[in-house]
């Protein structure tokens, strides 16, 4: 009894015991929602060797798919960074009226379901609405091309970059801005060689998740793309095409490359901190 | 450089954080604006900066209107109170930074940014240290380099924000006497905003002492201490005892007796009445002073500060006296104020 009573105890630890207990769930419930479908998905895409996993990924629609993808993905992410940096800086940065609407207005692609997002393109695009015969009339086709699902991926993944960036920006406050002014600086130099290398972690961060949503991006590119095979089939609704048709190798081979691209951003993002993070990122003082 | 404040007023969402303010700063002058959190020193400061605009009134820089200029037209040398050093920039680049933003055509060359670094960090006694980022400071050095940052653009004026706000007693009391030092090595015109009156006093030519949005009172440091010009400078400055007195025949009355206080040239009626608890003389028997009974008593570092009642327990006021006073609790103390101040009550 002694003996215990003198045992220094960590008050936030807990008993071995609880320890094996709390941690084999987490594990548990990692492996079985996280890891095994990964695996899954890899497993199915090579079930019928690796010849027709290449083949399944040179077919001439799988190849267009793609490419439409990295295209849209290249359009709508450099879009919303802009976008994104802009909305974060004037709300951290600036008091204005309707400053709390703008925020909700910015969370708004994450509270609305995806088709939703897509359906609105499709009124205000539509051959019934009132934009879309206009458009038409001139020649251009918003609606089943390749502007309806660039629109429909940036309106998806709008918050993004915004949601990212304006904590940091607001807990980092306007003191390095008003010290590089004071200095002779003008707003552009301030923003490039101040407000932008202190905000490029999340940045960095807030640029990959968008991407990683707008490779990934299914339910509103659903609803505007029209599934044209060829033409306006982006990766995740070519892997939906193939699954329908029974097509389970070349539907996992396809669905393996948008999660190997999905890693590969990750790993990239996990590299990069590690390489410059710890270094001369500072930090805040 | 002289800058002239002329009938400044400052108002942020209509709430005025400054009320018709006017102000002279002498060429090569370090002058402390020193207030408690809200009376608009910072405020004051950053105006004169341009870093926010007055709602009215004027700035001058000598004697050309500065009011519109922005903060880098006004060429000023601004230290932030947490320095707001670029975390991502070495010190040399931290320093450089006012220099490497000019356009071309008044830039100096390369080698002689790296030479006004190198000097800049001689005269801030940091050599050495370039290669350093900010994270890798003290927060001495910190400010340090903020300062060197802010003298590398040749500003016309000093600015700086509460500069030992952030550092402990020790460094702090370091930092101030090389400031001093280094003012009247450079000559600059400065401004420094405080809250600590010691700092004030110590290392200012003038204190400008602000309340409310308003200036209580500018003088030197014996000015401001032995001559403050209204009850709130008194009780801000230093320590203050008051009574509430009344001035009646040129003799100050606390109730129906006199204190032995002449008041000539006091307005006749209530007064209160201001004195220092060191300031003062102890008198055995008590014809026309002060008879308190003490009450209670605590130590400070060089002294023993009694709590005394007066006036049959109405009024409470501290003196100090030498720690191997015989005073005990209950007794009495005689006692009469050397100087004092009288502020009128009758509004």
């Amino acid at each position: 009894m002694a003996d215990r009573a003198t045992r220094f105890v960590n008050p936030v630890d807990e008993r071995i015991g609880t320890k094996i207990v709390l941690t084999s769930i987490g594990g548990l419930y990692l492996a079985f929602f996280l890891f095994l479908p990964l695996v899954a998905v890899f497993i199915e895409a090579f079930r019928n060797g690796a010849a027709s996993y290449w083949e399944a990924l040179v077919e001439p629609d799988a190849a267009a798919a793609i490419r439409l993808t990295l295209l849209v993905a290249a359009i709508a992410v450099p879009l919303n960074l802009v976008f994104g940096v802009a909305a974060a800086w004037a709300i951290a940065k600036f008091e204005f009226k309707g400053k709390a609407f703008l925020i909700t207005l910015i969370d708004l692609p994450f509270s609305i379901s995806p088709v939703i997002s897509g359906l609105v393109y499709v009124l205000l695009f539509g051959s019934h609405s009132v934009l879309g015969p206009i458009l038409k009339s001139y020649g251009i086709e918003i609606l089943f091309a390749v502007p309806g699902i660039v629109l429909a991926t940036v309106f998806v993944t709008f918050p993004f970059v915004a949601r990212e960036l304006i904590p940091l920006m607001q807990d980092q406050g306007s003191g390095d801005e008003e010290a590089a002014l004071s200095l002779g600086a003008s707003g552009w130099q301030t923003f490039w060689y101040v407000t932008l290398p202190n905000i490029k972690w999340g940045l960095l961060y807030g640029v990959l998740l968008c991407n990683a949503r707008a490779m990934g991006e299914f339910g509103a590119v659903s609803v505007v793309s029209g599934h044209i095979r060829g033409l306006t089939n982006t990766m995740p609704l070519h892997v939906e095409i193939l699954y329908n048709e029974y097509n389970m190798a070349a539907a996992f081979a396809v669905a393996s490359l948008l999660a190997a691209l999905a890693l590969v951003t990750l790993a990239l993002k996990t590299l990069l901190e590690i390489r410059f993070g710890a270094g001369n990122a500072g930090g805040r003082h | 450089m002289e800058v002239t404040v002329s009938n400044v007023t400052k108002e942020f969402a209509r709430f005025p954080a400054l009320n018709d303010v006017s102000l002279d700063i002498r060429s090569g002058e370090l002058i402390a604006l020193l207030g408690p959190s809200g009376s608009g020193k910072t405020t004051l400061l950053r105006l004169i900066a341009g870093l926010d605009q007055p709602t009215n009134g004027k700035i001058l820089f000598g004697r050309e209107d500065a009011s519109h200029k922005s903060v880098q037209e006004r060429n000023i040398g601004f230290v932030f109170q947490h320095y707001a050093l670029f975390r991502h920039m070495t010190v040399a680049d931290n320093i450089a930074f006012g220099l490497n933003v000019r356009p071309s055509s008044t830039r100096p060359p390369k080698a002689e940014i790296r030479k006004r670094v190198a000097d800049l960090l001689e005269m801030v006694q940091l050599s050495g240290l370039e290669k350093r980022y900010p994270n890798q400071l003290s927060g001495g050095q910190r400010q340090r380099v903020a300062l060197a940052r802010a003298m590398a653009i040749e500003p016309r004026v000093l600015l700086l924000d509460e500069p030992f706000g952030a550092l402990d007693a020790k460094v702090r009391k370091e930092l101030r006497k090389w400031l001093r030092e280094f003012h009247d090595r450079t000559g600059h015109t400065t401004v420094f905003v405080t809250h600590d009156q010691e700092e004030a006093l110590e290392l200012a030519d003038r204190v400008v002492v602000m309340s409310q949005g308003k200036i209580e009172q500018v003088g030197s440091a014996d000015d401001v201490y032995d001559k403050p010009g209204s009850p709130f400078v008194h009780r801000f400055i230093g320590e203050a005892s008051e009574l509430p007195v009344r001035v009646e025949n040129g003799e100050v009355w606390l109730d129906d007796r006199t204190v032995g206080l002449k008041a000539d040239g006091a307005a006749e009626g209530p007064s209160s009445l201001f004195f220092r608890p060191h300031d003062i003389e102890f008198l055995s028997g008590c014809g026309g002073c002060f008879d308190g009974v003490v009450v209670g008593s605590r130590r400070l570092a060089g002294a023993r500060r009694l709590e005394l009642e007066l006036g049959g327990s109405q009024y409470r006021v501290e003196v100090d006296v030498p720690v191997d006073h015989p005073a005990a609790l209950r007794s009495q103390i005689n006692f009469r104020p050397k100087h004092w101040q009288l502020f009128s009550r009758s509004v």
